[in-house]
């Protein structure tokens, strides 16, 4: 089989064909992508092969066997002989294809002897990565700008496919993959590594991949899950278990740094700019930049009741969701005390919604302790 | 043999009406039949016009005619209207217009209940279409409505379900008539073991089709509770689960594809008979066969879920479950084949959509069977490999079964020839740009594109364009379909009762058009394999 694969890919990768990847599966870089690709070679072998046999015999038949050439029916219309025979055979030829499909099949379920382990959970419309072993994470959103899918700007290279965050893993070690959801049901997908899992919300599934050499792989979310679900791509990003540690140590300083003290009062003008951030990275895809919604789909809120309004029941929706609309995330679960304090500033301040009041954190942390 | 030709005067008793009222109060089959056709056609220009909306977004990267909720909208109705309003109904009409001619029956076992069964229709796709103008648009979670997108979603899901509701009472209702009238209304001398392969077709579709609908109906009440009574049946926080929609879902959903697959097998297995001018091969592994897709079909659904999570034993039952499925669909094929083999074979345009179902059929067969290996399955699913597998087997195998119908039995419905060559150029037109539109699609999927996304990533371009310059090429195509019925019907040339010299089963033994009320008296058949009829006593028409 792997005979199969190298001359598969020979041919696909000649300079003949430049859009190798375009005609068959990805170029695997693990073992279980790379077992797929052989396995679906040998598929489309057999079927190939069948439907050659098959279909000769039909045109011959429709050739030879015109009216039109005179030829004169003849009125046999049943033999048990080779009625058995082509039942026996295809069953032959499925079994044969079943028994390597079968190994395959164990060892991608076999998820066990892990050398670490991710947390992965889908969000409309964002991935988070949580590194259980090193005991952070962080949120890995759609990096492609606005303009460029309103064809208002150039499309790069990796158009769609590509991340402000993309997951950091290390060559060479079984990494486990714990997939799960927050609202709806997406699923991570990366051709290259032959991984394809549904995030469940509820629910924990998982995965597992031990990628062989560095480099930087692109899948994206592979279940419809609303709105942007062609905008949530995923980036693999294998590197040398040295250079992983370099990058885990920088990452996680990083974090530790950038803790916001709860306590802390902020200026109307920080809270906006900070605001104005967290709402591009969040709120954007549903309530768009300029605050005016999806008539009929997403509030606008630009001169909402609700951003111009009470600030407690502003704060309670942001936090908790709405109960009229289940569209609307509960942020409290994903956005820390701060962030949610900017943004509610932000929208009480931005599209004309002047209303010159700044929520501070300790304002949400309060909301949060009372609904609790 | 005794045939009454006149078809002018009107019967003691049976006051005609006409106008719109024999449409609106319509009994009589071959009127109802009309009803179903027409509307299935309305419906396959509707949803056909909603995948050229999709294609033309996708003909470039970038988003340039919908928004992204628009685009959902649209790939759901799609998908909701090409099933419930194009296709089953299509096959119901078909059944309706033929069944009682081919086994010499009066009319549908319950004639009243069979006008109930059509008019629940209109009603039902108004409610699709009017679930675009609601505050948050037409139902968009893709045509499996999988929960908990569903639950996320505006009224114009609560339109969808009720019009599933109402789409699904009235497919049982057509399903009841289909098996009592096969049951109970067959003229003397056709016994079930000589009955034509389109009735066996229709009989085991109907069983599908009751034991099925129930199922959908309850899994969309679920959502429609969760949505509005809180009962969280799918919502895990509540003690529910999102897969169990998909399990219940699938138990209806994968039979539904045979209740779109089966009628066609039956269509063909008299088609190619008749133009090969030679008895069906096989005529009862064939019946052997359907029956033993039918029950397959209820033991394979979770094959759509290999990504859900499911245990290594529950993904290798499901694989060979759904692998056995090739060996009754390969003997169909191989009978089909053998039917043609040493047969004098003509090529007017049912034979050549018969021929065309057959190619492609089989080529949806063998992608098919990738599609059932689940290590293989979870690089595809949800691709375009996927959107490519199934319109192979719903477009040029339901689709293309039907057209092979509509100008198989054109004569006689109406009385007239359809004009040959238009119909020649729509076969061709069709084929040719079928394959450029679906063809593409498998490797998009295998080169990694998702389906139901509005936008895709560079390297997808060229592809997407050749689909969608096929996908308007393909379109725009069925107007020559549409220009010929509609000609033909006025000036085709006139019918004789049996058109084709090879065509032997029942409908072909009284005149063309086919009289108002056919079959007054039962008539005494004498009958072969798949409804041939070598002798016919009786069977009064007027």
């Amino acid at each position: 089989m792997s005979f199969l694969r190298v001359s598969t890919i020979a041919l696909l990768a000649s300079p003949l064909v430049a859009r190798a990847s375009q005609l068959n599966l990805q170029t695997p870089v693990t073992d279980t992508a790379r077992e797929v690709y052989d396995l679906h070679t040998l598929l489309l072998v057999v079927t190939a092969a069948i439907f050659v046999v098959v279909f000769s015999v039909m045109f011959y038949a429709l050739f030879k066997h015109r009216k039109a050439a005179g030829h004169q029916a003849r009125l046999f219309h049943e033999n048990t002989t080779v009625e058995i025979i082509w039942t026996v055979i295809p069953f032959l030829i499925l079994a044969g294809m079943a028994w390597p499909a079968t190994r395959v099949i164990l060892e991608q379920k076999s998820t066990r002897g892990e050398d670490m382990t991710i947390k992965v959970t889908g969000y409309q419309w964002k991935w988070r990565y949580d590194y259980l072993d090193a005991n952070f994470g962080f949120v890995s959103h759609l990096a492609t700008p606005n303009a460029a899918i309103a064809n208002d700007g150039a499309k790069g290279e990796h158009y769609l496919l590509e991340v402000d965050e993309p997951l950091v893993v290390p060559t060479g070690r079984k990494v486990r993959l714990l997939i799960t959801a927050n609202d709806v049901i997406h699923a991570w997908w990366v051709p290259a590594l032959g991984v394809k899992q549904d995030a469940v919300p509820g629910f924990v599934r998982d995965a597992w991949f031990k990628v062989d050499q560095p480099g930087v792989y692109r899948g994206q979310c592979a279940e419809l899950c609303g709105k942007d679900h062609g905008f949530m791509p995923i980036v693999v990003d294998a590197r040398s278990p040295a250079d992983y540690d370099k990058w885990l140590a920088a990452k996680k300083a990083a974090a530790a740094a950038n803790v916001d003290d709860p306590n802390k009062v902020w200026t109307l003008a920080d809270l906006n700019a900070r605001g104005e951030k967290v709402y591009q990275q969040n709120c954007v895809a549903c309530h768009l930049a300029n605050g005016q919604g999806v008539p009929g789909a997403f509030p606008a809120l630009a001169a909402s009741k609700i951003a111009t309004g009470d600030i407690a029941a502003h704060i309670g929706i942001v936090l908790h969701g709405s109960k009229k609309n289940p569209a609307m995330a509960a942020w409290g679960t994903q956005l820390s005390d701060t962030d949610l304090a900017a943004v509610i500033t932000y929208e009480r301040n931005a599209w004309g919604n002047n209303t010159g009041q700044a929520v501070q954190p300790k304002d949400v942390k309060a909301a949060r302790g009372a609904k609790s | 043999m005794a045939i009454v030709t006149d078809t002018e005067h009107g019967h003691a008793g049976h006051e005609r009406p006409t106008g719109w009222a024999r449409w609106l109060t319509a009994t009589n089959h071959k009127d109802i039949g009309t009803l179903y056709l027409w509307f299935s056609f309305v419906m396959f220009l509707t949803g056909g016009v909603m995948a050229l909306g999709i294609r033309a977004e996708l003909f470039q990267p970038g988003l340039q005619f919908w928004q992204p909720e628009l685009f959902n909208q649209l790939t759901t109705q799609h998908g909701l209207i090409m099933v419930f309003g194009a296709i089953m109904p299509a096959f119901t009409g078909m059944a309706n217009w033929m069944l009682p001619l081919m086994i010499g029956a009066p009319d549908m076992a319950f004639a009243r209940m069979n006008n109930w069964s059509f008019w629940l229709l209109p009603p039902a796709a108004l409610l699709l279409i009017i679930s675009f103008l609601v505050p948050g648009g037409a139902a968009s979670a893709g045509w499996t409505l999988y929960a908990p997108l569903s639950t996320q979603m505006g009224m114009g899901m609560d339109f969808t379900i009720f019009a599933i509701h109402i789409m699904g009472i009235s497919s049982i209702m057509g399903s009841i008539n289909i098996i009592v009238t096969i049951l109970n209304l067959r003229a003397p001398g056709m016994t079930m073991a000589k009955m034509p392969m389109f009735a066996w077709a229709s009989l085991i579709t109907a069983y599908l089709i009751i034991a099925v609908m129930p199922v959908l109906a309850g899994v969309v009440t679920m959502v429609l509770t969760d949505r509005h009574f809180g009962t969280h049946f799918f919502n895990a926080a509540g003690g529910g689960d999102p897969v169990l929609y998909q399990h219940v879902f699938w138990f209806f959903g994968h039979p539904e594809v045979y209740i779109m697959a089966l009628p066609a097998f039956g269509i063909v297995s008299h088609i190619l008979p008749t133009f090969a001018r030679k008895p069906l091969f096989g005529y009862a592994s064939m019946v052997y066969a359907t029956s033993s897709i039918a029950l397959l079909s209820f033991m394979v659904w979770a094959h759509h879920m290999f990504t859900t999570g499911m245990p290594a034993t529950a993904q290798l039952f499901f694989m060979y479950a759904t692998m056995l499925i090739a060996v009754p669909t390969g003997v169909k094929v191989f009978n089909w084949i053998a039917t043609l083999w040493q047969g004098s074979i003509s090529f007017e345009t049912p034979m050549l959509f018969a021929i065309g179902f057959v190619c492609l059929f089989t080529v949806g067969g063998l992608s098919g069977v990738t599609l059932s290996i689940a290590a293989v399955d979870i690089q595809l699913q949800d691709t375009y490999y996927v959107v490519a597998h199934f319109h192979y087997v719903l477009v040029a195998g339901a689709l293309f079964s039907l057209f092979a119908a509509v100008y198989y039995w054109f004569p006689k419905m109406t009385g007239r020839m359809y004009n040959e060559k238009l119909g020649k150029l729509h076969f061709w037109w069709s084929l040719v740009w079928f394959n450029v539109t679906f063809f593409p699609m498998h490797f998009l999927g295998l080169a990694g594109m998702p389906r139901r996304i509005p936008d895709y990533a560079l390297q997808f371009t060229s592809f997407n364009e050749v689909a969608s310059v096929g996908s308007f090429c393909f379109g725009l195509g069925q107007l020559i379909f549409l220009f010929n019925m509609l000609w033909s019907i006025r000036k085709g040339e006139p019918a004789p009762a049996k058109p084709w010299e090879g065509a032997d089963t029942l409908e072909w033994q009284i005149p063309s058009p086919a009289p108002y009320h056919s079959f007054a008296e039962a008539p005494e058949l004498e009958v072969g394999e798949n409804g041939a009829i070598r002798g016919m006593k009786g069977g009064a028409h007027h």
